[in-house]
């Protein structure tokens, strides 16, 4: 207990603290530099009921649960690839390979897909060079769709490592006995590799959806006017527009919602882990 | 038996890992290209985008900020880390399972929550925002990441050199030093090495709380919106995935030793 305490206490100081101010702040209202510390629900009523937010709010969580679909089919096959198909001695190099490009420099990584996606970009260039097309396609870039699949990229390495692990952890007997029950091979995944694999899966789900919602880098660089994004307006609440406890309450809220989705997963994964009776 | 899925599977990873690596290859490729547009086809082999780095001022101010950031998180957030990670693999207390998700809580969190709390308490307080306060949000979001690695190190631990050693006549204090520490030692240089890595690299909450002077990813954000700093912008970029990269590697490498030491098979990468 004593040794943990340090640690403890600057978490609760530098995170538990910081949030409950940041709670605080959220009903009470400020009218240029003035803050007014009164209680209010001020800020929730601009936050839920203005068309702008609702949608910017609606538009995160579908860009949200858009990109945590696509990591999960994306990352699926090559967690089952390297769980499955690759020898037990070479595994460790192949995740140290998933991960290596997450920790190469965030901001230049996200640029470089406005580099590949642009006008003039890579797959433009390509499909020009190729003869596919004719005019550079411009629906690829500053909009929503950018904003999922580079979001997928950024995430991706957190989605194949839960379910590798998940997978792992699949007894093969069991699917040796389904084998030799009869079971071919998609019965086989359907039945017995998916359904134990699946707290890998929720996993996964989680560890994506939360931090996308609150991504603000993305969406300003690829996302254009329509791709913005729930946190590029908080930003700007607690910047430009000098508005801190409207930012504080759609941050608040953005967070309820996601805590809430996510509790449903939480929920599912509960379900998933009691097996079915 | 696998033959046929096999072969699907071998495509599909191969056009993952294109998919998966395009940025981190075209980043060095237009670092040497000889245009000031940043875009296909190229035109040429040139060094000139690493030259205009080294005459660049305001870089150097930008590194220098995030070379001490970083290296104060490191140290700051493993210390933290062996805390925790001591605590929770040896020791039992009460809540223990609360308090640890508690303390690993920013790993999953968004980064602008954050770093919007952050900017809250500080304001409140009346603080300026400094290149402290960044290092303060950098140790709260590094310090998961040491403890992971930590954990995983301490875990290993066999228990009874430790006992061994008070056996002997040693104090617990003297067991920790020569007994403990020496195993844990690549645990705790792959933690400072992963702490060092993210926190040179982070940037929402040092956009957050970056009072006047820079870290170097709030000046690359501020250089990406004039189009002719963006090929020099490449090359900067192309010297950090090379730093990461062998940091990684250096990291990797004491992780597998630390492993070694303990006698335990290496399972796989650090998260």
């Amino acid at each position: 207990m004593v040794l943990i305490s340090p640690t403890l206490v600057f978490t609760l100081l530098m995170l538990a603290v910081p949030l409950i101010m940041v709670l605080a702040l959220s009903f009470w209202t400020q009218s240029y530099l003035t803050l007014d510390r009164s209680f209010s629900l001020e800020n929730y009523k601009t936050a839920w009921t203005e068309p702008m937010y609702q949608y910017l709010m609606a538009r995160s969580l579908k860009i949200s649960i858009f990109v945590t679909a696509l990591t999960v089919l994306l990352a699926y096959p090559v967690a089952y690839f390297i769980s499955f198909h690759v020898t037990p001695k070479r595994k460790a190099m192949w995740i140290f390979l998933i991960t290596i490009p997450f920790w190469t420099s965030y901001l230049m990584r996200i640029f470089l897909w406005k580099v590949i996606l642009g006008y003039n970009g890579v797959v433009n260039g390509s499909l020009m060079g190729l003869g596919l097309i004719e005019q550079p396609l411009s629906f690829i870039l500053y909009n929503q769709n950018a904003v999922v699949l580079t979001l997928a990229h950024s995430w991706v390495p957190f989605a194949i490592l839960p379910i590798f692990v998940a997978l792992e952890r699949v007894d093969r007997s069991l699917i040796e006995a389904a084998e030799d029950l009869g079971d071919n091979r998609l019965r086989r995944f359907l039945r017995v590799t998916l359904p134990l694999s699946m707290p890998g899966v929720i996993a996964a789900t989680i560890i994506v959806f939360i931090p996308t919602i609150g991504d603000y880098v993305t969406p300003r660089l690829v996302g254009g006017p329509n791709g913005l994004m729930i946190s590029n307006i908080i930003e700007l609440q607690f910047k430009k527009a000098n508005n801190a406890p409207l930012g504080a309450a759609l941050a608040v809220s953005a967070m309820a919602i996601v805590t809430c989705v996510t509790l449903v997963f939480v929920w599912m994964n509960r379900k998933f882990m009691r097996g079915p009776k | 038996m696998m033959r046929g899925k096999g072969y699907f599977f071998k495509w599909y990873v191969a056009l993952f890992l294109v998919f998966l690596y395009a940025p981190a290859i075209l980043l060095p490729v237009f670092a040497f290209n000889d245009s000031s547009i940043v875009s296909f086809p190229l035109k040429g082999f040139t060094t000139k985008w690493f030259e205009v780095l080294q005459s660049t001022e305001a870089l150097h101010v930008a590194v220098r900020n995030s070379l001490m950031i970083a290296v104060t998180t490191a140290i700051f957030s493993t210390l933290f880390g062996v805390l925790a990670a001591r605590a929770s693999t040896r020791f039992a207390f009460p809540a223990r399972r609360s308090i640890m998700g508690f303390i690993m809580l920013p790993m999953v969190l968004p980064e602008i929550i954050i770093g919007v709390s952050l900017l809250v308490v500080i304001i409140q307080l009346g603080f300026e925002l400094s290149l402290f306060t960044i290092i303060l949000g950098h140790i709260l979001i590094c310090t998961p990441f040491c403890i992971a690695i930590l954990s995983s190190a301490f875990m290993n631990l066999d228990r009874s050199l430790e006992e061994a050693s008070i056996d002997l006549g040693q104090t617990r204090w003297n067991t920790f030093w020569m007994v403990i520490f020496p195993l844990v030692m690549p645990g705790i240089v792959a933690s400072l090495l992963i702490a060092f890595t993210i926190s040179l690299d982070e940037f929402i909450i040092a956009f957050f709380l970056a009072g006047t002077e820079p870290t170097l990813p709030v000046y690359i954000w501020g250089q990406l919106r004039f189009p002719q700093k963006l090929p020099s912008l490449m090359a900067l970029g192309t010297l950090l995935l090379v730093l990461s990269i062998s940091l990684l590697l250096l990291a990797d490498y004491f992780r597998r030793r630390g492993l070694k030491k303990t006698g335990i098979e290496n399972s796989g990468g650090f998260l």
